[in-house]
């Protein structure tokens, strides 16, 4: 049976930084302690974030290339992706797959063609949304800085329509409050698309990520607070899950 | 024995990372070049075939660079211990049928490439247990029924039932291993897939 994959998020600025709402960055931890903890406690895969690099327009590939080197899971990068050169070096320096978010609303053929030279397995979509002033849920880029005027239902029909590998779907609301997972949303998402849903944005507690397995149907759950500010590591989660019946990877 | 042969060649035939899977290798002490030249090929004491992506744009990347024949008469001829992974394994088959095309395989292990059908989400993406069907050197100390990283919407449909090593489940059951004498393919990545994903890798570089 498939298990249902539990994603440690790691966001980088220079230093390793958790926010709360995509805004109050704190520093976290040292980068490479934290890769060590985490392949020690087998987490699932590994998502990799550099918030900088969206607003520079400079990724940094010589900091991937150490991250990669000592991560033994799967790892996913994003953060300023926008060519199929940025593409093509940072599978050079070890990245699984590339997730992609301004870029999949700014340049979308951008996506149609990374897709067709890289393949499906390679292509993440992250979509980051928040309800907006008229009571709708919009899709947000730049970090969450920089309002489209696109609604969620449309933007994730479309990009899951282009068939990526997965979409990393992020309610900023949610995101860094740790009370739970956006789940009506997260629901009606995984039930519109054709390609799975990473759930993002809210875990507090072991209780929150089962929540949002049993609720919303979804098989991957990427968290970043839980695990920097609660003594709870991805090893407790997968063994809290195990115990309410949901299959994971021991 | 010639001591300055080549233990591995991992076939460059622009398909993706293969970053983790020369890691691995040269982790595991075997000496391991990425090549698309035949006189390196021709050097390896065993050959590893990558890949992600596509199975025409596999087989048509491996027919401009003319490595067709010579992977072939490696295998069948010489024997040389040949190790299929993922797109790598999908293009043993005969055929394939990608992008709406028909697409000639290798032709190694009779099978046809299919996409998985299927009402859960494509790719299949993430852990998943690898259940043994036959007995086989290649699972030398691997318990049965453990986790492999899979990423893939299509698979292997393997037409000889002694072939298929393995299977895993997604709504129904595919073959996550197939072998044929000295010609293996395994669906999951196995440098992704920690410490069982090495072990059967070792137990590849062992034969």
């Amino acid at each position: 049976m498939q298990k249902v994959r539990i994603i440690p998020t790691l966001l980088y600025n220079n230093s390793l930084v958790k926010g709360k709402n995509f805004k109050s960055w704190r520093v976290v931890s040292d980068l490479h302690t934290m890769i060590r903890l985490y392949n020690l406690r087998e987490v699932d895969e590994l998502i990799f974030f550099d918030v900088n690099a969206g607003e520079n327009n400079i990724i940094d590939f010589e900091l991937i290339d150490q991250f990669a080197d000592e991560c033994f899971v799967p790892l996913t990068i994003g953060g300023g992706v926008k060519s199929l050169d940025h593409i093509e070096n940072l599978l050079k320096v070890g990245a699984d797959k590339i997730c992609i978010n301004t870029a999949s609303i700014e340049d979308p053929d951008f996506i149609l063609k990374a897709i067709k030279k890289y393949g499906s397995q390679c292509i993440v979509i992250s979509i980051d949304y928040k309800i907006n002033e008229n009571n709708q849920k919009e899709v947000y880029v730049k970090s969450g800085k920089k309002k489209t005027g696109k609604l969620l239902e449309e933007h994730l029909k479309e990009m899951s329509d282009l068939n990526p590998c997965e979409i990393i779907l992020t309610s900023i609301d949610h995101d860094g409050i740790m009370d739970g997972y956006d789940l009506d949303t997260i629901s009606s998402m995984n039930s519109i698309s054709s390609c799975p849903i990473v759930a993002s944005g809210g875990a507090g507690s072991c209780q929150d990520i089962y929540e949002v397995i049993k609720k919303t149907n979804v098989r991957a759950v990427s968290s970043s607070s839980i695990y920097h500010f609660t003594e709870i590591t991805p090893l407790d989660v997968k063994r809290y899950l195990n115990q309410k019946n949901i299959s994971v990877r021991l | 024995m010639n001591t300055s042969k080549l233990d591995v060649v991992v076939i460059d035939y622009k398909t993706g990372n293969v970053d983790s899977i020369l890691k691995a290798i040269s982790m595991a002490n075997y000496s391991v070049k990425l090549s698309d030249k035949k006189e390196v090929i021709l050097s390896a004491k065993k050959i590893i075939l990558p890949g992600q992506g596509s199975f025409d744009y596999g087989m048509e990347q491996l027919m401009k660079l003319e490595l067709i024949d010579i992977i072939k008469e490696q295998a069948l001829i010489n024997k040389i211990p040949v190790l299929g992974i993922c797109l790598g394994m999908q293009i043993l088959a005969d055929i394939g049928y990608e992008n709406k095309k028909k697409t000639k395989g290798l032709g190694l292990i009779s099978g046809e490439v299919k996409k998985i059908s299927t009402n859960l989400k494509l790719p299949h993406v993430g852990w998943n247990e690898v259940s043994f069907k036959k007995k086989d050197k290649i699972f030398f100390e691997i318990k049965d029924n453990k986790d492999f990283y899979f990423v893939h919407a299509y698979y292997f449909d393997c037409l000889n039932p002694n072939q298929i090593l393995s299977t895993t489940n997604y709504n129904f059951n595919f073959p996550s291993v197939v072998g044929n004498q000295n010609i293996y393919g395994f669906q999951f990545h196995p440098e992704k897939s920690l410490k069982n994903g090495i072990k059967i890798l070792n137990n590849f570089l062992k034969i």
